[in-house]
């Protein structure tokens, strides 16, 4: 693939990223409507749009594997980043919208309810993923910003939880949730037990 | 969790649905050819329940559309009630689907005539009684009421409907009749959720003999003065304003009066969770989320969440009820 057809690529990605955002904002604005409780709408459909997205940022190493189509990397940023604004928009909503800024109530929801504390963890875990995310950054971190961005895991796991902590009982969605996630993570685990086997083979004399 | 529970009956034990379809036939054949009396052949008609003045024949109840004959309710909340579409149109029956909009979308499917309700148990009156046997001796009333879900949404909601008790009394409940269990209807054909195991099915809940016969506890078949939609439980529902609105079981096709505390399908779900009495309770939290605050439905963008009110706001009505119960262990 040339330079020129992966900008353009990219470019595409980025714009099917903001699609659901937009739709938000024009619904926002009026045009649809966002039902009997807006403010949860909003909360829910950023939310859920950023858990769908960190799911498909981690379908592309198997996805890579599977095909060998190794442009497919490239897109993971696009794919990171939008992940991160969603993420954020749903918690600044969070703050903002749902708890009006009662930082004592905030405080008090976030200390004591399991599924706000795994969230906002998630959350912060982000921040240095999205930090780091430029090419100087890269090079300048070399094999530590494997190591750090490896944190993609530990949060889809927790976004993955914060969803199937909330519901008030166990219903399909977050069940699929959690398959998808299960299947994706054993890709990596499956992956790491043929390293182990082929350095354990190279080490033995 | 989901816990798959045995079904009591083996699928080998089950009539397969052509042969269940031919019964008919098989009887009109038998009638026909002389080996049964005719009279058999007619559908059993559902009891009539006894009334000291049942009145002359009122037309039936309406399917749909607007009632008539509603007095207001001096009780009633002096607020502006919910919209509308909001009320028929963001609600929980999982019967229909577990997403807030799905009811709306899905219930189309109810069929609400012919109804029957069958009550067995501790009364001297049991039996099943057509939807309009049972509804047509009581007065209708429009009562305002808070709604509170357990998820920490609220609604205003004017119901239309008499007091369960009044109903109840005509059944002449025994005195070992300690609590009353409500069913909801179970038909996958009609239903579309309960082909999933969300929650044990048919529907149940259960209330106190005490609380059943509270006079705020309300048999429903109407809303803003019409006919209660399919999605809020038509055409039979009940509304317990100072409990979680679970426990306001809808489409009920049946009653039990049991002397011993009746299974309830969310505390069957979740026990820790979700126990038997639910009140509203603004100082006991669901173990994952806050009940002290609540969000009206209909507030807009901007709008803040409102402190929850200790039994829903009837605590001067209801109190009594509890008192001396630990309402922390009995959530």
């Amino acid at each position: 693939m040339t330079r020129r057809s992966l900008t353009l690529l990219k470019a595409f990605v980025a714009l099917a990223c903001s699609i659901p955002f937009l739709i938000l904002v024009a619904r926002i604005a009026g045009f649809g409507s966002l039902g009997a409780n807006p403010i949860q709408e909003v909360l829910h459909t950023l939310g859920k749009t950023g858990l769908n997205l960190l799911l498909l940022t981690l379908t592309i190493t198997p996805l890579r594997r599977l095909t060998g189509l190794n442009w497919l990397v490239a897109l993971r940023r696009t794919l990171g980043l939008s992940v991160f604004g969603y993420i954020l928009l749903h918690a600044v909503t969070y703050v903002v919208l749902d708890q009006s800024l009662n930082w004592s109530l905030l405080l008090a929801d976030i200390t004591q309810r399991p599924y706000i504390t795994i969230g906002v963890a998630a959350l912060l875990l982000l921040i240095p993923l999205a930090v780091t995310s430029t090419n100087a950054m890269q090079r300048r971190l070399g094999t530590r910003w494997i190591k750090l961005h490896r944190c993609v895991y530990i949060i889809a796991i927790l976004g993955v939880i914060h969803f199937f902590w909330q519901v008030k009982v166990t219903t399909p969605e977050p069940l699929i949730y959690s398959f998808i996630l299960i299947v994706l993570l054993g890709f990596r685990v499956r992956d790491w037990l043929v390293r182990q086997r082929r350095s354990a083979a190279l080490s033995r004399p | 969790m989901l816990i798959k529970q045995p079904n009591d009956i083996k699928s080998s034990e089950i009539t397969p649905e052509p042969i269940y379809r031919q019964r008919r036939e098989f009887v009109q054949a038998a009638i026909a050819l002389g080996l049964l009396p005719a009279a058999i052949g007619r559908t059993q008609e559902p009891r009539q329940v006894a009334t000291e003045d049942s009145p002359a024949r009122k037309p039936p109840f309406p399917e749909n559309g607007k009632l008539a004959d509603v007095a207001p309710w001096p009780g009633s909340l002096d607020v502006k009630p919910s919209a509308f579409e909001d009320v028929t149109g963001y609600n929980n029956f999982y019967e229909f689907g577990t997403g807030k909009t799905d009811p709306a979308r899905n219930a189309h499917t109810l069929v609400t005539r012919p109804w029957t309700v069958t009550v067995d148990g501790e009364a001297e009156h049991t039996g099943t009684f057509d939807f309009d046997d049972l509804i047509r001796p009581h007065p209708l009333e429009e009562r305002i009421y808070r709604l509170r879900c357990v998820e920490a949404w609220s609604a205003v909601v004017p119901w239309v409907g008499f007091p369960l008790g009044d109903l109840l009394q005509r059944f002449k409940p025994t005195s070992r009749a300690k609590y009353v269990q409500f069913f909801t209807l179970n038909d996958p054909e009609q239903m579309p959720g309960v082909r999933y195991r969300v929650l044990q099915w048919p529907y149940r809940e259960g209330l106190t003999i005490a609380e059943a016969m509270h006079p705020l506890t309300l048999l429903v078949v109407g809303l803003y003065g019409q006919v209660l939609p399919n999605q809020n439980g038509a055409p039979l529902r009940l509304v317990v304003p100072w409990k979680y609105g679970f426990k306001s079981i809808k489409s009920i096709v049946g009653i039990r009066f049991t002397e011993t505390r009746p299974a309830t399908s969310w505390n069957m779900a979740i026990a820790g969770e979700y126990g038997f009495y639910s009140n509203v309770n603004p100082n006991v939290d669901h173990p994952r989320w806050s009940q002290a605050t609540e969000r009206p439905l209909g507030g807009g963008l901007f709008s803040s969440r409102v402190p929850t009110l200790m039994f829903n706001g009837y605590a001067e009505e209801v109190a009594h009820l509890y008192t001396g119960l630990d309402l922390v262990a009995n959530y």
